[in-house]
């Protein structure tokens, strides 16, 4: 862990590749609720819309060696810290401080009306975390009707990506401060994507919490996150019990 | 029909000649604007960009223009401040063609980002951490320090220059163009320097990631030395493109033979540097990321364009350059000089397009990028928009100090 510690938050996720079986809930969840936008037809997958991607890894096997697996991606929100780039590598390079991880959280959050779209973030993800509106969005009616209130929508020409579902982080507050508390509960902020995985694949939480379930599991000998040798210290564990995986995390000589 | 309009004492094609060819090039610069005008009313969906290719040939186009625009700091920079007073006959030429550049890079910016209208939000809401708000700045100043030494030209127009105001006022600005020199060359060596510290801070980017000084990825200072490199070789190019054209000796040899020696010498001190960078980062920086050297050249984009930027675009063209008679021999120079260009475009290509294709996940693949149309369209367009200046500047102002008194009429 890394990044600045002295709020004594730091939000991040487990993910059990083991136990993820690709439904893609997660996926369909944080479009629901982030009001992500979509097009009639999306075949092109390099201009959808995907802030949780389902990555789908196999080992490259024939029959009966053949394992697959799915690996959801959510942005990686991270953490690092190092000399001389102490700062994610896409809000670092945002000309307009539109992209900025917010130290109390350890939350990457974006302001949609400042992003100029010039798609620097984009380029600077490895991960792929980061998508451009190509498109206005357009929801068909009555779809409108569902969109989440919390969520602002985004025009064409900006740049998104997962927020976490901070809208909750924010609701999870203002709900403990009526209750007459500044902190929150193990569980009272839960994003979209993890609330809907049926096979509990997912767990959230302060990562800087020692008593969490999400602190505990990300200490698990079989936690892995991805592409560690770039420093970029993502705040997103994986883990899985098969080796394959794991190779697959990041690039070895 | 417009001599009232040409400098006095010298000779200029037909107005009808003139008019035939300003038609072409505004035919070409209308099918700029409609690929222009078709992203800015559509979106960028028109583009071939996606989320793989954040930039695409708007940028790479941008980089090389830029680049190759340098010629007009380091021009001035060796005519005003360094005193090469043979460089006097050629620097109008190099502040059109760095106008040129400038300004048509912006004009492909503005079809380059998302929300145009919010172009100006760096101004306001800079991040003092990123490169691109120092480009954002220092490009924005420098074309108004290049417009700065414009005017004192068009000022000079024979009709212009009857107004008494315009007269006193271009030449004193004239008077202290060193000043406007010396600012230019400050702003383009931090531009320069920031287009490189562009990609040599993505970390997460293993094919631009360069190790640095302090803040500054070593690609800020390959950017610097590859537009002084090759940015004089354009002039030249240019100069005897126009020399062509007007069959004139517009340009007296000893400024050609002096900015070919400049470009020969700073391109071999350019690849000196580039070389050591190619190996640090092949055998340190790169197997830190555990990334080997080869995986970097994949399907289209494969080791042939290494040894094309710096072999056949690099060490020939130095060489070429370097050697005094080879360079008093106008076709090897200006081989060497469209060498010399190609090989920073190949770099720019290869940062930009290359560096998005490759994948950096382990299970991931390898990426092509297309441009469509509406990239090529305003692209070429700003060429012809340089064209459609340079045209009149060459036929209006005068460009060329010595073109008199080397094309005496009889």
């Amino acid at each position: 862990m890394s990044g600045n510690k002295s709020s004594g938050v730091r939000y991040g996720m487990v993910i059990d590749v083991d136990k993820c079986t690709g439904c893609m809930a997660c996926s369909v969840a944080c479009q629901q609720e982030n009001n992500v936008s979509f097009r009639e037809d999306e075949t092109n997958k390099l201009r959808s819309i995907t802030w949780l991607e389902v990555f789908y890894l196999d080992n490259g096997k024939p029959y009966p060696e053949h394992r697959k697996a799915y690996m959801p991606r959510p942005c990686q929100h991270c953490d690092s810290s190092h000399h001389p780039y102490p700062y994610p590598p896409c809000t670092f390079v945002c000309p307009v401080n539109a992209t900025h991880r917010d130290e109390e959280t350890g939350l990457v959050n974006h302001i949609p009306v400042r992003c100029i779209g010039c798609r620097y973030c984009i380029s600077a993800c490895s991960y792929h975390a980061r998508y451009f509106n190509w498109w206005d969005p357009k929801w068909p009616e009555p779809m409108e009707e569902m969109l989440t209130p919390d969520v602002s929508t985004r025009m064409r020409g900006v740049v998104e990506k997962c927020t976490m579902c901070i809208h909750r982080l924010q609701r999870a507050k203002n709900l403990a401060f009526m209750e007459g508390r500044r902190e929150l509960e193990e569980g009272e902020y839960v994003p979209a994507c993890v609330e809907s995985c049926p096979a509990k694949a997912m767990t959230f939480g302060n990562l800087l919490d020692s008593h969490s379930e999400v602190a505990k599991l990300a200490k698990s000998p079989q936690a892995f996150r991805l592409l560690e040798k770039l420093k970029t210290k993502p705040k997103i564990y994986y883990l899985s019990s098969q080796d394959w995986i794991r190779k697959l995390a990041d690039n070895v000589l | 029909m417009d001599s009232a309009l040409i400098p006095e004492g010298v000779k200029r094609c037909s107005f009808k000649v003139f008019c035939l060819w300003l038609l072409v090039i505004l035919g070409v610069i209308g099918w700029g604007v409609l690929g222009g005008f078709m992203v800015l009313w559509k979106g960028l969906n028109v583009t071939g960009l996606n989320d793989s290719f954040g930039f695409g040939l708007y940028i790479t186009a941008d980089l090389a223009i830029i680049a190759l625009g340098a010629g007009a700091f380091f021009t001035g920079f060796l005519t005003y401040v360094i005193g090469k007073k043979e460089l006097k006959d050629i620097i109008n030429l190099a502040v059109v063609v760095g106008f040129i550049c400038y300004t048509g890079a912006q004009i492909v910016l503005l079809l380059e980002i998302g929300q145009p209208i919010r172009g100006w939000f760096s101004f306001w809401h800079p991040n003092v951490h990123s490169m691109l708000t120092e480009v954002i700045f220092c490009i924005t100043c420098y074309t108004i320090v290049l417009t700065v030494e414009y005017i004192p030209l068009i000022l000079e127009n024979r009709q212009l220059d009857k107004v008494p105001e315009f007269h006193y006022f271009s030449h004193n600005l004239h008077e202290i163009m060193v000043v406007f020199a010396a600012t230019g060359t400050f702003l383009s060596f931090f531009h320069q320097g920031s287009l490189g510290g562009l990609y040599g801070v993505m970390f997460a980017r293993p094919f631009a990631f360069r190790a640095g000084f302090f803040i500054w990825p070593w690609t800020f200072f390959l950017f610097v030395a590859s537009a002084i490199a090759s940015g004089p070789a354009l002039t030249i190019l240019v100069c005897k493109m126009v020399q062509g054209v007007s069959r004139k000796q517009l340009v007296g040899r000893e400024a050609i033979s002096l900015l070919a020696k400049v470009t020969g010498y700073l391109l071999t001190f350019y690849l000196i540097f580039k070389f050591l960078d190619t190996w640090w980062w092949a055998t340190q920086t790169a197997p830190k990321m555990g990334m080997s050297f080869t995986e970097f050249f994949q399907g289209p984009y494969g080791m042939w364009l290494l040894v094309a930027e710096l072999g056949v675009c690099g060490v020939l063209p130095a060489i070429i350059l370097l050697i005094p008679k080879a360079r008093e021999d106008d076709v090897l120079l200006i081989v060497a000089c469209v060498l010399n260009c190609t090989g920073i475009v190949i770099n720019r290509f290869v940062f930009t397009i290359q560096n998005l294709a490759l994948p950096v996940l382990p299970f991931e693949e390898l990426q092509i990028y297309v441009p469509t149309w509406t990239e090529w369209a305003p692209t070429v367009g700003v060429l012809a928009y340089g064209a459609l200046l340079l045209s009149l500047s060459y036929r209006y102002l005068p460009m060329f100090p010595r073109e008199r008194e080397l094309n005496p009429i009889d």
